[in-house]
Parts: structure tokens; C-alpha cells; sequence
């Protein structure tokens, strides 16, 4: 097996290539630009993302013939496209500030976020000000909080994330979390990597709370959809629609269905919690 | 007439050809648009060192992930550079031919496994492990090393045996002719002769490293700190792409591809090195 040393060459002109093409493939997706398609576009948050799915699913199956184009983005996109008018309805994980309040908005439903530890954790309880305190790196050690002895982990969302700026307006306020924290890039990889790591500690959406990890008390209050409802859980959050002016037509409809009894109840099932099923 | 017909081929052949440079060409001048403006505003200085990354707050500094890159592809080429080589050397020169022939498609599968499955495999072996037996939260440079050590394996095989066996068998016969035995042959005359390539081989080893992002996303923890040990967390250039182009925007999404220019210059800078190492023999 003899190669000449042009043949080596061009092996290596191909492999750049290669490299480039592989390395910078996810660029052309951040670019693709949004579809025209008969009916609307939901677009935003991608935390409201995959509820909005089930949710235009369930309303494609009742009117056939029209299309919901659901789309992530992340809640600051998806304000930017309502207010560009790039999106019929927008999606917000976050309450809206400044001058954002000038679009039509409606809450769907409230999520709970959830700081959780592995189940092997002794610590059931913490104050906000202990989660802040390790969040901010103050805090480094479980043995401080009554724990084993052990270092702490913390698991955190990627800079952008809808979660991860809740919890840093509900918790952190205007410290930082520190950068020694390690970052994951959904509530899922959250989760596995609390589930996995007996000195882990982090935080994901009270829906996705399962038995593979321990949800604390906060301040004393577990964390429940009763408790996020009459407000004595204090790490909640709002799911947005957003739209550039009063909706209408297909839009209002869509807006409508969710929040009918039937929406909610969607969404309730789907593990976020909704006032009820009346708007 | 012959000509005419020789011609056409010649053409479609040449922009065929052409629309594949192209294609390199929009990428590049598309990333370097996109990124250029925010390294102009933050300053090459700021944005090159900068110690804090904190997109929110306006923060853009990568120097913790050009560390933590280098140090994860220095891992790699420590912990897998030298399991190549002797695998190339024995391929080359020792394995007889059944062997070989059986030993060197079972390489190159290894390069057809796709990322996300070594990522996934470290996840659940590799960083469990580091966890129990060493400490840390297990997602660290090292579980990145060990499974990017596994994935430059194909790369630097091959080429470099390719490279051995490329070389005149008159270096060889020469060699035993003078009385020298085997190993002395291999030792003193084949691997110097073969330096070149082999090094060229362990350039493009060190780019796929540097270029890996899927795999390494899942073991390396992606904290953007300065790490004390091999045993903290970290994050590479690519790793910071990968994570946070999800919810990227304005600024920050500049910032990305800023960091996607600084990761193009490195891959140009190791591939010239690679090409100049296997010109000059």
C-alpha cells in the first residue's frame, strides 16, 4: 500500500477541508431563516417550546388543513421577532421589562423551577440565601450546610438559557454565578448529571422532577404545583404568548384553544402548572 | 473537434471544482463578517485573554477556553500518540499480513464511529469512573483527554503507517546489509527517515482534537474557569460554540462566531504545519 507524497498531500487537502466543513456546519443552521407557510409561527423560548408543540399538535388534529410552525430560539428571540413582526405569537420563559411591555402578552401557565441533589443527600432544606451562597462560591463545601464532607458541584444552564436567567433573577439576583460552576446545555443533561453525582446540586423545571433526583425545600416550603400556585413557592416562573398587537384571526384562535379547559389540561399534563383551566 | 470534446469535460470538471472552494470561501467570509465587528468592539487584547465570559453582562473573554482547548488536546496527544505509534510501528513492520489486514479495518471503523456515541460512552464509563477512583465530579479534562486520545487513534495510525511504509525499501535492505538487526533498523533508520510524516500525523491528530465538539460537550463539564487539575471541568473553544448557540443572539451569537475565528485560525495554522512538515522530508 504505496501512497505518493501527492497523494499524501491531497489526503491532507481533503482533511482540511473536511475539518472546516464538519467544524462549521452548525453555523448554517443559525442562519436558516424563517419559513412562510400557510398559517402561523410560534416562535421563542425553548423552554415553552416543547409544550407549544403538543399544544399546536392537538389543534392541527382539531382543524385540519392548518399549519402551526412551532420554532425555539429562546425567549429573547422570540420577543425580538414579535416586536419585529417575524412571528405571529412569541414565546417568553421570563416576565417581559422595559420596554417589551408595550406587546400584548398572556400568561399560559407558571412553571416551578426546582434546585435538586442527588437522593443519597442528607440535606433536605435550604434558605434562598444558602442557594445563592453556593451558587456564588461562597459556599464550597457540603459540610458547612450540615452535609457530609464533601465538595460541592454545581451544575448549571448555558449562558441564554431561559432557566438559567429565572433562577438568576429569583435566586442570584445581581451576583454571578461563579464560573467554576459546570454548565449543561438542557434540564435533562441537568438532571442525569444530579442523578449520577451524590455531591451535585442544580436546577431544572419542577415538571421534570423525578425520583432519580431530591427536590429541596426552600425556606421550609417544598416544592409543589400548590405551592407555586398560591405563591409561597417563590422559584417560579411565567410561560408567555406574546404577540405585537391584539391578536386575531388564527392567532386568537390558537390563543384561545390554549387556554380553554381542554389547553390547559394539556398542559398541565405535560407537568407545568396552570391556574385551573379557565383563563 | 476532439479538442472541443475534451474540453467540455475539462470545464464542468474545473467549476465542479470550484463550487467546492466556494463553498470554504462564503463559510469563512461569512464567519469572519459575523465575528470580526464584536473582537473590533471588544478588543483583540480583551476578547484573546479575557478571564470572565459572561455573554449577559457584555463579558467576552476566552482565554479559559483557549486553556482549557489546549490542555485537552494535550492530554490527548500524551495519552495517545504514544499507543499510535507503536500500533503504526507494529502495523508496518511487525504484524504479518493476515493480521494486519484484519488489525487496520478495525482502525478505520474506529473512525467511523460517530462522536455523539464516544461522548455518550464517556459519559457513562469513562467519567463514573474518574468520579469513584480519582474524585471530582468525574466530567473534567481528563475523561475529554482519554476519549479524544481514543479518537486521534485512526488519524495518526494511519498516516503515519502509511508514511513508514511509504518509505524507499532500499533504507531497509541497506540497513540489514550493514548487520543491523531488526529493531536497530526501525529505531535508527526507518523512524527518522519517516519523522516527517509522522509528525504531519500527529499535527492532524492534534486537529481533530481541536476541531471535536460533540463528544467532548458531554464529559467535559463546560465550566469556563480556569481549572487547578486535570481532575475540574472545562471548556474548549469549539465545547463553547456548541453549548450556546442554542439561545444565542445579537452579540452573544457574534461572539460564537468570533470564537469560531479564533478556532479556524488555530485548524489553518496546524494544517500549514502539517503540509510545510511534509514537504520538507
Amino acid at each position: 500500500m504505496k501512497i505518493s507524497k501527492a497523494g499524501l498531500s491531497g489526503l491532507f487537502r481533503f482533511s482540511f477541508m473536511l475539518c472546516l466543513f464538519v467544524s462549521l456546519l452548525p453555523f448554517s443552521f443559525l442562519t436558516a431563516c424563517s419559513r412562510n407557510s400557510a398559517g402561523i409561527i410560534v416562535a421563542g423560548s425553548t423552554s415553552v417550546q416543547p409544550f407549544a408543540e403538543v399544544l399546536a399538535e392537538e389543534y392541527m388534529i382539531l382543524h385540519p388543513g392548518v399549519t402551526i410552525d412551532v420554532q425555539g430560539g429562546g425567549s429573547a428571540a422570540g420577543i425580538m421577532a414579535t416586536k419585529s413582526g417575524t412571528t405571529n405569537i412569541g414565546m417568553s420563559s421570563r416576565k417581559l421589562a422595559g420596554d417589551e411591555l408595550s406587546l400584548w402578552s398572556v400568561e399560559i401557565a407558571r412553571d416551578g423551577l426546582a434546585v435538586v441533589v442527588n437522593p443519597k443527600n442528607p440535606i433536605n432544606t435550604l434558605t434562598l440565601e444558602q442557594v445563592r451562597d453556593i451558587y456564588s462560591g461562597n459556599i464550597t463545601d457540603w459540610s458547612v450546610l450540615d452535609g457530609n464532607k464533601a465538595k460541592i458541584h454545581l451544575v448549571t444552564r448555558e449562558d441564554g438559557s431561559g432557566t438559567r436567567s429565572s433562577f438568576e433573577s429569583l435566586v442570584m439576583g445581581k451576583t454571578p454565578i461563579t464560573a467554576k460552576a459546570m454548565v449543561q446545555d438542557s434540564n435533562g443533561a441537568v438532571r442525569q448529571l444530579v442523578a449520577d453525582d451524590s455531591s451535585a446540586i442544580g436546577f431544572i423545571s419542577l415538571g421534570l422532577v423525578d425520583k432519580t433526583v431530591k427536590a429541596i425545600d426552600l425556606n421550609g416550603v417544598v416544592p409543589s404545583r400548590e405551592h407555586v400556585i398560591d405563591g409561597t413557592y417563590n422559584l417560579s416562573r411565567p410561560f408567555l404568548f406574546l404577540s405585537l398587537a391584539e391578536p386575531a384571526g388564527l392567532a386568537k384562535d390558537f390563543i384561545d384553544f390554549t387556554l380553554s379547559l381542554k389547553g390547559q389540561q394539556i398542559l398541565n399534563a405535560q407537568g407545568l402548572v396552570t391556574t385551573g383551566g379557565t383563563p | 473537434m476532439k479538442k472541443f470534446g475534451e474540453r467540455i469535460p475539462q470545464s464542468i470538471f474545473f467549476i465542479i471544482a470550484l463550487s467546492a472552494l466556494s463553498a470554504l470561501a462564503l463559510i469563512t467570509v461569512f464567519i469572519f463578517i459575523e465575528g470580526v465587528p464584536l473582537i473590533a468592539k471588544v478588543g483583540f487584547f480583551n476578547f484573546i485573554f479575557g478571564m470572565k465570559w459572561a455573554p449577559s453582562l457584555g463579558q467576552y473573554g476566552i482565554f479559559p477556553m483557549i486553556v482549557g482547548t489546549v490542555l485537552v488536546t494535550l492530554g490527548a496527544i500524551i495519552l495517545g500518540v504514544p499507543v499510535a505509534l507503536c500500533c503504526s510501528i507494529f502495523l508496518a513492520e511487525f504484524a504479518p499480513r493476515k493480521l494486519s489486514n484484519l488489525v487496520r479495518p478495525a482502525i478505520q471503523l474506529l473512525a467511523g464511529i460517530p462522536s455523539v456515541v464516544y461522548g455518550f460512552w464517556g459519559l457513562i464509563f469513562i467519567v463514573p469512573a474518574i468520579r469513584n477512583y480519582l474524585g471530582g465530579p468525574g466530567l473534567s479534562i481528563l475523561a475529554g483527554s482519554i476519549i479524544l486520545a481514543i479518537m486521534i487513534l485512526p488519524t495518526v495510525i494511519s498516516i503515519s503507517e502509511v508514511s513508514i511504509l511509504a518509505l524507499p525499501p532500499l533504507l531497509k535492505e541497506g540497513a540489514f546489509a550493514l548487520g543491523a538487526t531488526h529493531w536497530q533498523t526501525i529505531r535508527s533508520v526507518l523512524l527518522p527517515a519517516a519523522k516527517s510524516g509522522i509528525l504531519a500525523s500527529i499535527i492532524l491528530g492534534i486537529g481533530r482534537a481541536v476541531g471535536e465538539t460533540m463528544a467532548v460537550i458531554m464529559v467535559l463539564g463546560n465550566a469556563v474557569a480556569l481549572p487547578n487539575s486535570i481532575l475540574d471541568p472545562a471548556r474548549t473553544l469549539t465545547t463553547n460554540i456548541g453549548i450556546e448557540m442554542g439561545y444565542a443572539s445579537g452579540e452573544h451569537q457574534q461572539a460564537l462566531f468570533a470564537t469560531g475565528i479564533v478556532l479556524l485560525v488555530i485548524i489553518m495554522i496546524l494544517n500549514s504545519v502539517a503540509q510545510y512538515a511534509i514537504r520538507r522530508k
